[in-house]
């Protein structure tokens, strides 16, 4: 077995995850109503292309991407727009944002697909540009547009790593994509090889999943230079980062991607997803989900259509929408609490967690931090949480930086070791989103500065050509020719009257044209 | 004894000469200070803190005719940061300037609008765009909330609405909890 490395600290985590895989998958009920925001992506908002009453067919695309970090969206089933305004979506904030409602019609009647013959053929562009007009993000979580990721510009590509880790407790959606579609996986890895042009490829399964890893193996018997790579169970694994560093021994340096040290790394699902819409001409508008917890009593995982409310999932599974204690979107360790099961299922969600009173350990008493240094011992990134901390606690955001907050993945290490109990991470989250929305203030005030001082030149100068007109004036009075009689001036005057008198008389007279015309 | 005297005098004459060349050569222009205060001011422009604009009350801060407490838009922060560059000690902010409020942004109610210029004239950042006769509205992005196009309008057709949080200027919030000192 090839050798494989280790990061810095991590946890182990209760698993929780046999308690998902026990049934196949099976495809989620056809909702009635789904809601499809306009950001399920990192990036800019989609552009509608759809208004209420257009009838829609699946797959058809409904908003279009705009700019460069955008994914378009497409209806995930036929039916009826009745909605294109803002809804309620799954995110930390509880805010709204755009999104397009679709009734289904039940018939779920897919618009024509046109499968790639023979994607070898194609350049790696138009590659890229298929996956980029098939609304295709990242489905690890951070949502991505996936296309970027396909483009590693002049940089050449040695390794691709294919993230089939998933580290997160609970969450077992990319286990069973690769125990049940492997053959869609192999598929999509061969487009995504072809277009990056990469050499190896590595796809690595955590040793907590043995029958996808046999699954994997069997499907890439036929492949070269495939490796499908066990590697050791801790939590955060599954990050890009130090997935890189356990597969390569090389760590990402700080500031930087992968791709600058020859790696592209993607989640097992995107590139199944890839494989969709190359072979079978099929965009982004479904995916696997974990509905867990011990708020349902069927867990398991759901082959879902996006905009399907969660609610419905969890009835599905077994579950009392009223009964469930706490509503996660995502893992325990980096996903958030929502607040209303009727929001809908988006290309981020990989896994719904109905908790019951005993899952979760309930929010203990925060006590003072006393410098145990646990939480160094675990950072992932070889940070200082104790330090960014104190230092995020008490504002001081020249310092955190100093102390790399932005290295910081968030993955919830130093929150799960701290014996106070101190949310950590949430410190680090309001720090970062302090220093964000100081450099935009600070952007935005140097262009009214700009402004303010662009626009005081401008009277500045509209002062003094006003004056030198002034100036010319008096002059040329003064220089006036004394020979110059009253008469003359009297003559000028009444030429002036006569052009006045002349140019009213034709506006009149256009005047009534146009009234008689009427 | 001359011969030290000499050479200090020497080497006294030498740096002299050098540091009187430096100081030609590498000259500021301006006053640096000034430059520094203006960029922690918040460029709205507002004139609350009774000079017009923020640049004026920089040189007006760096000439010390003015406190560092005069800045309501600023508020806190940029009183702190004052503080922190001028080493000073902050103060509250001075309530003859105005209060510390949500940052807001201009709305021209357009019907009403008679398209008068006079909040044109106004605007300290040229963020209305209309002509006479014409009617007029606030190009958002760039209005810095300043209000001076209020007072002017004729027909009180301008409203300052507060700046909604959306998707894209929401942050996680401070962590809020109460601290026990033994686990109940």
């Amino acid at each position: 077995m090839a050798q494989v490395w280790r990061f810095h600290g991590g946890v182990h985590p209760e698993q929780h995850k046999t308690i998902s895989t026990r049934e196949p998958v099976a495809n989620a009920d056809l909702p009635q109503r789904l809601t499809l925001p306009l950001n399920q992506h990192i990036g800019q908002f989609a552009e509608p292309v759809v208004k209420p009453g257009d009838r829609v067919l699946k797959g058809q695309m409904i908003a279009r991407a705009t700019g460069y970090v955008s994914a378009p969206v497409h209806a995930p089933t036929s039916g009826t727009i009745v909605e294109v305004d803002s809804k309620p979506i799954p995110h930390p904030s509880g805010l709204s944002a755009p999104s397009i409602v679709v009734e289904s019609d039940g018939e779920d009647r897919w618009i024509e697909r046109t499968p790639v013959a023979d994607f070898t053929s194609l350049d790696p562009s138009a590659l890229r540009n298929i996956v980029r007009e098939a609304g295709i993000v990242g489905l690890g979580g951070a949502g991505f547009p996936t296309y970027i990721k396909l483009n590693p510009g002049k940089q050449p590509v040695r390794t691709l790593v294919l993230n089939g880790v998933e580290c997160e407790p609970f969450i077992t959606c990319d286990d069973m994509l690769m125990r049940e579609r492997a053959d869609e996986i192999v598929s999509g890895m061969r487009i995504v090889r072809h277009a990056l042009n990469a050499g190896e490829c590595i796809i690595a399964i955590e040793d907590n999943k043995p029958q996808a890893y046999e699954s994997m193996v069997y499907a890439t018997r036929n492949e070269k230079n495939v490796h499908v790579r066990q590697v050791p169970t801790i939590y955060p694994e599954g990050s890009e980062k130090q997935l890189v560093q356990v597969l390569t021994g090389k760590e990402v340096p700080s500031n930087g991607l992968a791709i600058h040290i020859g790696v592209v790394c993607q989640n097992v699902a995107t590139v199944a997803a890839i494989h969709r819409i190359i072979h079978h001409g099929e965009p982004l508008i479904s995916r696997l989900i974990t509905v867990t917890g011990n708020g349902v009593k069927q867990p398991r995982n759901l082959d879902v259509l996006f905009g399907t409310p969660m609610g419905e999932l969890i009835e599905q599974c077994g579950g009392d929408v009223d009964m469930i204690d706490r509503l996660i979107m995502g893992g325990p360790m980096m996903g958030f609490a929502l607040h209303d099961v009727r929001l809908p299922v988006i290309k981020t969600t990989n896994c719904i967690i109905a908790a019951a009173r005993e899952d979760l350990p309930q929010s203990r008493p925060v006590m003072p931090c006393i410098r145990c240094g646990a939480c160094t011992d675990v950072c992932p990134v070889n940070l200082l949480p104790q330090q960014l901390y104190w230092y995020a606690k008490h504002k001081e955001f020249d310092k955190v930086q100093e102390y790399n907050l932005f290295d910081c993945i968030e993955c919830g290490c130093c929150s799960y070791v701290c014996p106070s109990n101190i949310p950590l991470v949430q410190y680090y989250r309001f720090a970062k989103g302090e220093i964000w929305t100081t450099e935009r203030e600070k952007e935005k005030a140097d262009i009214a500065r700009q402004r303010f001082e662009f626009r005081n030149q401008r009277l500045e100068t509209e002062k003094a050509d006003r004056e030198a007109r002034r100036n010319k004036k008096k002059a040329a009075l003064q220089n006036d020719d004394p020979a110059r009689s009253d008469d003359a001036a009297k003559q000028e005057i009444e030429a002036a009257r006569q052009r006045v008198h002349s140019r009213k008389n034709e506006a009149n007279t256009q005047r009534d044209t146009e009234n008689t015309t009427e | 004894m001359i011969t030290a005297v000499l050479a200090l005098s020497i080497l006294g004459i030498v740096f002299g000469l050098l540091l009187g060349f430096a100081a030609i050569r590498f000259k500021v222009e301006g006053n640096p200070l000034v430059d520094q205060i203006d960029s922690l001011l918040p460029q709205t422009q507002c004139g609350q803190c009774t000079y017009p604009g923020c640049r004026p009350y920089a040189q007006a801060i760096a000439n010390g005719d003015a406190d560092i407490n005069q800045c309501p838009p600023g508020g806190e922060a940029t009183i702190q940061a004052l503080a922190d560059l001028l080493d000073r000690d902050p103060k509250p902010l001075n309530p003859e300037n105005g209060i510390i409020k949500p940052k807001t942004l201009a709305v021209i109610d357009e019907p009403t609008c008679i398209g008068c210029t006079l909040c044109i004239q106004a605007c300290p950042v040229d963020a209305i765009l209309g002509a006479a006769k014409q009617m007029h509205t606030v190009i958002a992005e760039e209005c810095t909330g300043c209000e001076l196009c209020v007072a002017p309008c004729p027909v009180d057709c301008i409203k300052m609405v507060p700046v909604e949080q959306d998707l894209s200027t929401w942050t996680w919030p401070y962590p809020v909890y109460e601290l026990t000192e033994k686990p109940a």
